[in-house]
């Protein structure tokens, strides 16, 4: 299922069995969305094989620090690390690809259930109207 | 004679490049917001056709491009446009064309729906072959909610629960006889053909056994008590038989997906395109509107008369367009006319095969890929 160093939790790839482009494509796109993530990718390593694997890594160093490491690295660049926007600790440290790509996967089933609800109240509107109108026509 | 002045010019002040006084801060300058969300159709080829995924991607001018969920739930939107029992076109804004692709991949080949898989010939004299008549009726939709059903493996049993058993039995008199779909009986008692055995004792013992094995008539479950299960279409023609000929035959039908074999699939099609967007970059009035409006063959421009008492074409049905690109051939033709498609604007169709309605297709379709994140996350944990 996932491949990946244990010493390096920050990149992964997770082999698919039984998956393609329909879920590979729609997760690629959901990792993308993540600040977290600094690449993600897929590939279908054999057409006639039924299997996907998604590759995510996240942001690098490796390198233990303290909070007083944090406010040398921003003051290095010149920037305060609370205007930058992420989270220092997530900043350096890197977070585990696995949470990143299990929150992933939950974007897109949020995602899904947001699209049905939206759809169904779409349709249940047009047939509303079309009920008004064969109303109008056949008193 | 000019003036000189003594005073030196007051020195300019240096801007970045990146410092763009004349544009809006927190938010894409105009050219890179159209290169983000629309596909440009030129004459030759259409450019910026792929969207701009990553969440950094625009990090240098300080604008943030992940996708907040939240963004997404308010800018969502769905508008029926046409539905009826077969057909269905609606219009979905702000997703990307990675989920939506998504949502037409599987309505194509992953939503589940009840075909004929096994056919057992018992006779058939006519010019059609077995392998052939077999083929042809398997592509027969059957309109029943196969969510009712079962998929059935290769050591299952046929029951109720998994197998649907149609009887086909037509002899030609005389003459010319056409066999269509509306001949094709539901056994809801399921197969009635016997098994034959060379052992007669096992018969005795345990009786004539059939090729399924039904607990119950489907006919009393409480799905099909008001609507039988047979074809969607009376009118489909199965075989054409001459003066003697005659089939009969048992069709299973069973549960299975479209990526197993096309005649599972619920849809005829389903498909999407993107919005297009026509805008006319500059006046275009008299013999050139009258030029343009008859250039183009779905009529997206129209015209009008001005105040100045001029016609001037514009543009009336973008929604038609099929981006042809008649409308800018020629060097001239695209200085004034731009072709656009909008990348998260999807016009959406489905066409169903008669199983279930197409509504119910794409809600189940999303359903799926949720059920595919589900098993992803399960299989993690």
């Amino acid at each position: 299922m996932e491949h990946g160093s244990i010493n390096d939790v920050k990149s992964a790839t997770f082999s698919l069995a039984d998956e393609d482009h329909t879920l590979a494509n729609s997760v690629r796109f959901t990792l993308n969305q993540d600040p977290r993530v600094t690449f993600c990718g897929y590939s279908i390593p054999h057409p006639t094989d039924a299997k996907v694997n998604i590759r995510v890594q996240t942001t690098e160093a490796s390198i233990y620090c303290s909070e007083h490491l944090i406010v040398l690295v921003a003051d290095q660049f010149h920037c305060n690390h609370e205007v930058v926007g992420f989270k220092p600790t997530s900043l350096v440290l890197g977070d585990p690809a696995k949470e990143v790509f299990t929150d992933a996967l939950q974007d897109l089933i949020f995602m899904c259930g947001h699209v049905r609800e939206t759809f169904d109240e779409a349709v249940d509107k047009c047939r509303k109207s079309n009920s008004g109108n064969a109303m109008d026509i056949k008193p | 004679m000019s003036c000189i002045t003594s005073e030196a010019p007051p020195p300019k002040p240096k801007i970045s490049a990146l410092d763009m006084p004349d544009v809006p801060m927190g938010r894409l300058p105009p050219h890179l917001e159209r290169q983000r969300t629309r596909v440009l159709c030129n004459s030759d080829a259409p450019t910026h056709t792929e969207s701009v995924l990553s969440s950094g991607a625009y990090a240098s001018m300080e604008l943030d491009n992940s996708g907040l969920l939240g963004h997404f739930k308010d800018n969502f939107e769905v508008d029926v446009i046409r539905l009826n029992e077969d057909e269905m076109e609606f219009d979905m804004i702000g997703i990307d064309a990675s989920v939506a692709n998504a949502f037409r991949r599987i309505l194509i080949a992953e939503v589940p729906t009840m075909a004929i898989e096994k056919v057992l010939i018992a006779n058939n004299t006519s010019v059609v072959q077995d392998e052939v008549l077999a083929h042809r009726l398997g592509l027969i939709p059957i309109k029943v909610d196969p969510r009712v059903f079962d998929y059935i493996s290769e050591n299952d049993t046929p029951n109720e629960k998994n197998t649907i058993v149609f009887k086909l039995h037509v002899r030609c008199t005389h003459g010319r006889l056409t066999v269509k779909s509306d001949e094709l009986q539901w056994l809801p008692h399921g197969s009635g053909f016997l098994v034959e055995t060379e052992n007669p004792q096992l018969i005795q013992k345990s009786g004539s056994k059939t090729y399924t094995s039904f607990g119950r008539s489907q006919a009393e479950m409480s799905d099909f008590e008001s609507n039988p299960i047979g074809p969607k279409h009376e009118d489909i023609i199965i075989a054409k038989l001459g003066t003697g000929q005659e089939i009969e035959l048992e069709a299973h039908a069973v549960k299975g997906m479209g990526k197993t074999h096309a005649k599972w699939s619920p849809v005829a099609t389903a498909w999407y395109r993107m919005l297009p967007e026509v805008e006319l970059l500059e006046d275009v009035e008299d013999v050139l509107a009258e030029e343009l409006k008859q250039k183009c063959p779905v009529k997206v421009f129209d015209i009008e008369d001005t105040l100045e008492g001029k016609k001037k074409a514009f543009v009336a049905n973008p929604r038609a367009c099929t981006l042809c690109r008649e409308c800018i051939r020629g060097e001239e033709w695209q200085k004034r006319v731009a072709l656009r498609r909008v990348k998260d604007h999807f016009i959406f169709t489905i066409e169903s095969t008669g199983a279930l309605p197409p509504e119910v297709l794409f809600t189940e379709a999303v359903k799926i890929l949720e059920d595919k994140c589900e098993r992803v996350l399960s299989e993690l944990s």
